[in-house]
């Protein structure tokens, strides 16, 4: 079965927040949901649905839904990491599409600035952390360079060039009041930046920012009978890439799967692709995901994000226009659903008018969760304005 | 078979692995300088982490192998801004195939490159505990 225009977007809304000591967790999730569903004209009371991944505190869906205050016929709380909510929209749509639902409510939020309530370590059990925790793999920056390595030794990408997408990144943010980071930066500055794990430096690295976002899943027949413009769901799928029992390949992304597969169910190409929605945790994720997405060969990557091509107005691909997770929000270290809302923006005419993408009627907003550098889990969305 | 060795210059503690009923095979020959994979009879590939089923063509059951402890940088970083100093994390592909997860000592950091050949050796991990660590030096 084709997902093609069996869902609408209706509506997204971004936590304004990118610090917020005096919020708790739940709140930030029904802040996010109370915003999302008032940009879709709708309430709680509509929603039938509800998606959330591992950044919604307690026992799977239940207990936010208990905190809302609703009573869903369906709910999914599948994990992927930050690209989850990219996921989520995919699954609710098959939802509606099966008639299991026809309002499905996703959030994200959390805020990894504050010191943690509780501490809930790695599950000792899990069958990877048995072989990788005395190594210290740590923070994500480190298993992002073991892959950002092997793609300057395959295809001698260069630091400059990585750097070329924090430098459109910040670009666009200047324009974002909200954005974490606002000051325009230069290749030369991105290289002056401490490095964290070679060869990625601090500026290749995506903000850390309290906040959150959701977005409502419909039926067309509850889009239609909304005042906002209409955002059809053409596209999605998702895709799994582990280390593969030794045999793990770092050139490549799990989009090299979720896209040929999206692209497919969309019945469109890259060339109909008027902006783009990147994951960026960091640099690297962004070049390599362009490639595996086809907007240019495998190895290109490094060339085709330079000289500004990223930047709306200037180059050919526009992405990421609210200035991304590297300059904007990446809130709970996930930046899926800030990806899903600025993709909703543009396809509105809603993004900010500097970075606005002219007739813009087809987008795609693609997420990666876990880690480039082990397991991932990878989400291709294709949306048209209708 | 590799020499067991304490790595003295090295300052990070190494957490000691956590140790499952399936996993402890592994660990317990780490002890005695031996850095087992799996390999499948029903296939022929070898695989790492090492499991009891064969993740290629799904066979219930493998058999442990001992690795040669010779092997080549895929991929490399190093952590600069740790509180216990710099260190080395790679994906280390063994001659026999697998690719693992591992940490590159007593090197200089700076003249690291993938590629490079690789031995074997073993960190004691930290702690009140006999375990160590199989990891990787120039060779
Ligand atoms: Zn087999």
């Amino acid at each position: 079965m084709s997902l093609k225009g069996k869902a609408y977007i209706v509506g997204a809304y971004e936590h304004p927040t990118r610090n917020a000591p005096d919020k708790s967790v739940p709140q930030l999730h029904a802040e996010s949901a109370r915003g999302a569903l008032a940009d879709a004209g709708l309430s709680f009371a509509d929603v039938d649905g509800y998606f959330c991944a591992g950044d919604a505190p307690g026992f799977g869906g239940l207990s936010m839904a208990e905190y809302f205050g609703i009573r869903p016929k369906h709910i999914d709380s599948t994990e992927t990491g930050g690209s989850a909510p990219l996921v989520h929209v995919s699954h609710a749509a098959q939802a509606i599409a099966a008639g299991k639902c026809r309002v499905a409510l996703v959030t994200l939020a959390g805020r990894p600035r504050q010191p943690p309530l509780s501490r809930v370590a790695v599950s000792m059990e899990s069958p990877d952390f048995q072989f990788e925790g005395p190594y210290a793999l740590g923070g994500q920056p480190n298993q992002y360079a073991l892959a950002a390595s092997r793609h300057m030794y395959e295809f001698g990408t260069t630091s400059e060039q990585m750097a070329w997408i924090k430098v459109a990144a910040s670009h666009h943010a200047q324009w974002n009041e909200h954005a974490y980071l606002r000051d325009v930066v230069t290749v030369e500055e991105v290289l002056a930046s401490p490095m964290v794990a070679d060869p990625l430096r601090r500026m290749d690295c995506c903000v850390v920012t309290d906040g959150g976002g959701a977005v409502v899943v419909a039926h067309p027949d509850v889009a239609r009978s909304l005042k906002r413009p209409k955002v059809k769901i053409i596209g999605a799928a998702e895709a799994v890439k582990t280390v593969d029992a030794g045999k793990i390949d770092l050139t490549y992304s799990g989009a090299a799967w979720s896209g040929p597969r999206a692209f497919a169910e969309a019945g469109v190409t890259q060339a109909d692709i008027k902006y783009v929605s990147i994951y960026d945790s960091f640099t690297i994720t962004v070049l390599m995901t362009l490639e595996d997405l086809g907007f240019c060969a495998k190895g290109e990557g490094g060339r085709f994000v330079m000289d500004g091509n990223l930047i709306s107005g200037v180059g050919r691909l526009p992405f990421n226009t609210d200035g991304g997770g590297l300059c904007n929000n990446h809130p709970s270290n996930r930046g899926g659903i800030t990806k899903i809302i600025e993709a909703v923006r543009q396809l509105r005419g809603e993004a900010h008018p500097k970075v606005q993408v002219a007739n813009c009627d087809i987008a795609l907003a693609h997420g990666t969760g876990g880690s480039l550098g082990a397991r991932m889990g990878s989400a291709t969305l294709i949306l048209e304005r209708e | 078979m590799s020499e067991t060795k304490a790595v003295g210059d090295w300052p990070r503690p190494v957490s000691p692995p956590i140790v499952s009923p399936e996993s402890k095979p592994f660990w317990e020959a780490c002890k005695t300088g031996k850095l087992l994979y799996k390999h499948c009879g029903a296939c022929g590939e070898p695989h790492y982490y090492p499991r009891t089923h064969c993740p290629f063509c799904y066979a219930a059951e493998t058999e442990w192998r001992e690795a040669s402890g010779r092997g080549v940088i895929y991929a490399f970083t190093v952590v600069r801004r740790a509180p216990t100093g710099p260190y080395a994390i790679a994906y280390v592909e063994l001659e026999e195939g697998p690719r693992m997860v591992t940490n590159i000592v007593r090197c200089d950091f700076d003249a690291l490159r993938i590629g490079q050949a690789v031995r074997l050796v073993f960190q004691p991990c930290a702690g009140d505990t006999d375990a160590v660590a199989p990891m990787f030096e120039p060779a």
